[in-house]
């Protein structure tokens, strides 16, 4: 262990070398890693679907349309905007300085920890670092070990499409993280859950490293009576199961809605669930596992929790041997049970029922606060008391998890659900530092800046507080007279 | 009318001193407060704002008079750096408030169509600010502005090492403000602690890289967001420079932004200076004959803050090598806790004055022997708050700006950053992290909530299980934005 943490000082201070002699600077070479990035979700398509498929059970298409699709999309848009988002912005100089200019300048903070989760394990390891990239930052990948086909992969990949000696991959489990957390970074980007990110933030501290924590959250969907049900329905499912059957961070974590509406919600979720996974769903292809026992023996608890159990009403089948648990709905679980309580991250979904729907506001807000909160509704008064009344990261109305996908939005959580966001530009500001830049002159030397300060003097400095020009004037042409 | 203001004839709560402070039930109370949306009503805030701006103004002789108490600041260096900033400061804010908390429409991709984006800014909720003893009234009130432009409800911890500064925000601020949703709390470093084993919903802490330690490990038990506003060693590169006027406006600035600034107790101030070693002799002398006229009367010079830095300065001169390189100032007086303004010239670059944040009236000047040879000097430290040149030179300021990190750079000037509203201000690596003032401070204290509006119209298939191969394919086309093969294959012409 003592062998590998000093070894692990080596290369970190490898890369601080590399970095400080400009190697990740230039535009040409931030944008040839983008491209290396997008040459090899393109290339490597197969071999991703197929390590993804090897730790989750992923179904292709998820792998495709969640993992592979998001972070070509992304590469291109950072590629795209590169040029622009590295342009130094002229802002306005104070007429109290003139004459003068200021810029806000964008760089890169230096060398960079990026350590990913195990549920979009190419996406949360990929996503972040073409943030870090495309911000001029030399880069360490830690992938997560519970996704361990998908950890080795980007092990053996990333050297062969980008720079290997300014961005590197360290495999491992805690040990290997404790060692990556006691190195001095620039930025600490974690995507994990709350414990863990306490820890990430405490170890940061050393250093006074900032941080950006993607965590989690149960995030709420309000349904409304005023919807199209079948569309909402299948929305919700695609949101919930068909994200990595519930393992997702802005998966629907549990439904509030009326209880007259709730019969017509279940049937309409039902008949959905049987149309995406069939009969059997623990034989459907369509399915994600449960990533490990762990978390399989977790979501057991939850399900055979005594406060819950005889709640349940529809589906509940498990499969052991192969982790697998089918779509699970439970009607009005007590709201100090396990499952209302926990972050779920599973395909448990409790539906809570309120007399009215306005009702759902205060449960949603004794809860913390979550990654993302949706709502399905067409009244757009509900529409508006819900974005003004709710704090969440992220809000959509009508559909799950999609907002995630839009590049010119911002992504992370506020709270117990995290700090910091990124996506599109967001990405290439949580690896930047915004420095300013002021550029004077010697002309315009006002004496009364000076002491020995008189009152005649203090009259001055606050004519030109005020942004009073004709005292300004006087300040520039040297008055008061004298000392 | 915003409601709550002690001038509507509400009687204001008293400021909680360490005797009676319940931090929980406090806290428990301000987020009662925020949670009824007093806070986030725009009204609500420009009325806040307005009350700053009052305060200020009505109490501006009385707040030159608690920092004089405090610093020993003349008016002139109150105004300045802290009266006249800040009010022209909270005006800036009061005019560009609408604005800023309007929420921002973003693209959304023509696939999701019909669908609205937007970034929403909304209050974080609780926020706590703990301010210096150097900028008691300036390093408070800038912050709890923009907390209070944002809409948040505030606690604000002033240092007690400014007692009578700190006295005066905890009586004038639950007069000019809604005290319900803004509390002062008084008290020393154990207040600080207590407070911090609270969750909030962001800290802002001005201060010493050591107390800033504690506060981040304490925020890290709750997920409580930080921003760190630390010290440093601001580095001020003077280049040779021609004619006597460019001289003497470099000088002025110099000094200005040395003992002029608090004595040199400013995280800002210039902490040392590089000079070619050519340059350095008529450096030294234009400096030396002009402290004598600014310093001529009483009053050009703050206060050392009180005996712990007097010791902690002095300890410096003691030191035989530092002494010896002493060449303009050097005396100290107990009795008074003052040090005259002290220039030094090489002292030992590993001495205790060359490797701390000096933070006092002590100006060591290093001589390089190429101006350039200053960057490799800069590149090597600890990253600044601040990095400052006296230069007419283009290149080497492209040099510079590209090649040293720092909070900001500013060229032939020094400190005037601090006003400058549409700059971000704070540090990077060890002077920090998160910036504020102008609109800055407003984003530091909200949050930017991502908002989504989809209908239920146009509902596309493909996007459901179960899965098939035809249904990649035109998955495929949307993720690359092909629109006419999408339309193609939706109007069943393309498989």
């Amino acid at each position: 262990m003592m062998a590998a943490a000093s070894s692990m000082e080596a290369e970190v201070a490898a890369l601080r070398a590399r970095y400080a002699a400009g190697r990740t600077r230039a535009a040409e070479w931030r944008a040839a890693q983008l491209r290396g990035l997008l040459r090899m979700a393109t290339e490597m398509e197969a071999e991703v679907c197929h390590a993804l498929h090897a730790d989750l059970a992923k179904p292709h298409t998820e792998s495709y349309v969640h993992e592979i699709s998001l972070v070509k999309s992304s590469c291109k848009f950072a590629v795209k905007n590169l040029k622009k988002w590295m342009k130094p912005k002229k802002v306005p100089a104070s007429l109290m300085t003139f004459p003068s200019t200021a810029r806000v300048t964008a760089e890169p903070l230096g060398v960079v920890l990026v350590i990913s989760a195990w549920n979009y394990p190419f996406l949360l390891s990929i996503d972040p670092i073409i943030g870090a990239i495309a911000a001029g930052n030399a880069v360490v990948l830690k992938p997560s070990e519970v996704a361990p086909a998908t950890s080795s992969l980007l092990a053996e990949l990333l050297p062969r499409y980008v720079d290997g000696a300014c961005i590197k991959v360290v495999e491992g489990g805690i040990a290997e993280t404790t060692a990556l957390l006691d190195q001095m970074w620039d930025k600490i980007f974690y995507t994990g859950n709350g414990k863990v990110g306490r820890i990430v933030m405490a170890s940061a501290v050393k250093h006074l490293t900032p941080v950006v924590l993607e965590l989690g959250g149960k995030c709420p969907v309000v349904v409304d009576s005023n919807v199209d049900l079948h569309v909402a329905a299948k929305r919700i499912a695609a949101g919930k199961w068909g994200c990595n059957n519930g393992q997702a961070c802005t998966a629907p974590d549990f439904i509030v809605t009326t209880k007259s509406f709730a019969p017509k919600l279940l049937e309409a979720l039902e008949k959905v669930l049987e149309k995406f996974y069939g009969n059997d769903p623990l034989r459907s292809s369509d399915l994600s596992r449960i990533v490990n026992s762990n978390h399989f023996n977790r979501l057991k608890g939850l399900m055979d929790d005594q406060m819950v159990s005889d709640k349940i009403i529809f589906g509940g089948q498990r499969d052991e041997r192969q982790l697998k648990i089918a779509p699970t709905i439970y009607l009005d679980v007590p709201l100090d049970s396990a499952i209302m309580k926990e972050e779920i991250f599973g395909p448990l979904l409790p539906i809570i029922t309120v007399e009215k729907i306005h009702e759902s506001f205060a449960l949603i807000n004794s809860m913390t606060k979550p990654l993302a909160a949706y709502l399905f509704t067409k009244d757009s008064n509900l529409q508006d008391q819900y974005e003004t009344s709710i704090s969440a990261g992220g809000m959509l109305v009508n559909d799950t998890s999609v907002h995630l996908t839009n590049q010119y939005l911002p992504f992370g959580g506020i709270g117990e659900s995290g700090m910091g966001a990124y996506h599109g530009r967001f990405s290439f500001e949580a690896f930047s530092h915004k420095k300013a830049v002021l550029v004077r002159g010697f002309a315009g030397e006002a004496k009364a800046r000076y002491p020995p300060y008189s009152p005649a003097k203090l009259k001055v400095l606050k004519g030109v507080l005020k942004g009073n020009l004709g005292v300004m004037i006087q300040a520039i042409l040297g008055c008061p007279r004298g000392k | 009318m915003a409601p709550g203001l002690g001038a509507m004839g509400e009687k204001p709560a008293a400021a909680t001193t360490t005797k009676h402070l319940c931090v929980g039930s406090m806290a428990s109370g301000l987020r009662e407060v925020y949670e009824s949306g007093r806070t986030k009503d725009m009204e609500w805030r420009q009325s806040q704002l307005r009350g700053l701006i009052r305060l200020l103004t009505d109490k501006e002789e009385e707040i030159f008079d608690v920092l004089h108490e405090d610093l020993g600041k003349h008016r002139g260096e109150s105004f300045r750096d802290e009266l006249g900033i800040l009010v022209k400061s909270v005006k800036y804010t009061l005019q560009n408030l609408k604005k800023w908390a309007a929420p921002e429409k973003a693209e959304a991709p023509l696939v999701a169509f019909p669908a609205t984006a937007m970034v929403v800014p909304e209050p974080l909720g609780v926020v706590l600010i703990f301010s210096c003893w150097n900028l008691p009234l300036g390093l408070a009130l800038e912050p709890l502005s923009g907390a209070l432009a944002a809409g948040n409800a505030i606690v604000l911890k002033p240092s007690e090492l400014a007692p009578s500064t700190a006295a005066f925000l905890a009586a004038n601020l639950p007069k000019y403000l809604d005290s319900r949703a803004v509390k002062v709390v008084l008290g020393g470093p154990n207040v600080g602690e207590e407070l911090m084993e609270h969750r909030w919903d962001k800290v802002l802490f001005t201060g010493s890289e050591r107390v800033g330690r504690i506060i981040m490990t304490k925020a890290a038990k709750h997920l409580t967001p930080v921003a760190l506003e630390l010290g440093s060693k601001c580095s001020c590169i003077v280049d040779w420079l021609d004619g006597e006027r460019d001289r003497q406006v470099a000088v002025n600035r110099i000094i200005g932004a040395k003992w002029s600034t608090c004595a040199g107790q400013a995280c800002i101030a210039i902490d040392h200076i590089l000079v070619e070693e050519k340059f350095a002799p008529i450096l030294v002398e234009l400096m030396k004959s002009t402290l004598k006229r600014f310093m001529a009367k009483p009053g050009g010079m703050a206060r050392i803050l009180n005996e712990k830095h007097f010791q902690r300065l002095s300890a410096y001169l003691e030191d035989t090598k530092v002494a010896a390189s002493v060449v303009h100032g050097g005396c100290i007086d107990p009795k008074t806790l003052t040090i005259e303004p002290t220039i030094l010239l090489n002292p030992p670059v590993d001495s205790d004055v060359m490797t701390e944040e000096i933070f006092g009236p002590i100006l060591p000047i290093i001589t390089v022997k190429k101006i350039e040879d200053s960057i490799a000097f800069l590149k090597s430290k600890p990253k600044p708050l601040a990095i400052y040149a006296f230069t007419t030179n283009e290149s080497l300021k492209r040099r510079i700006v590209e090649e040293t990190s720092s909070g900001s750079v500013t060229f032939n000037d020094a400190v005037v950053q601090y006003a400058l509203e549409s700059v971000p201000f704070g540090g990077v690596g060890h002077s920090g992290f998160g910036q504020y003032h102008g609109k800055y401070s407003f984003e530091l204290f909200s949050n930017k909530k991502a908002v989504f509006k989809r209908s239920f119209l146009i509902e596309f298939m493909f996007r459901y299980p179960p899965w098939d191969d035809s249904k990649i394919g035109t998955l495929r086309h949307v993720f690359s934005y092909s629109y006419i093969l999408l339309f193609l294959t939706l109007l069943g012409l393309r498989r």
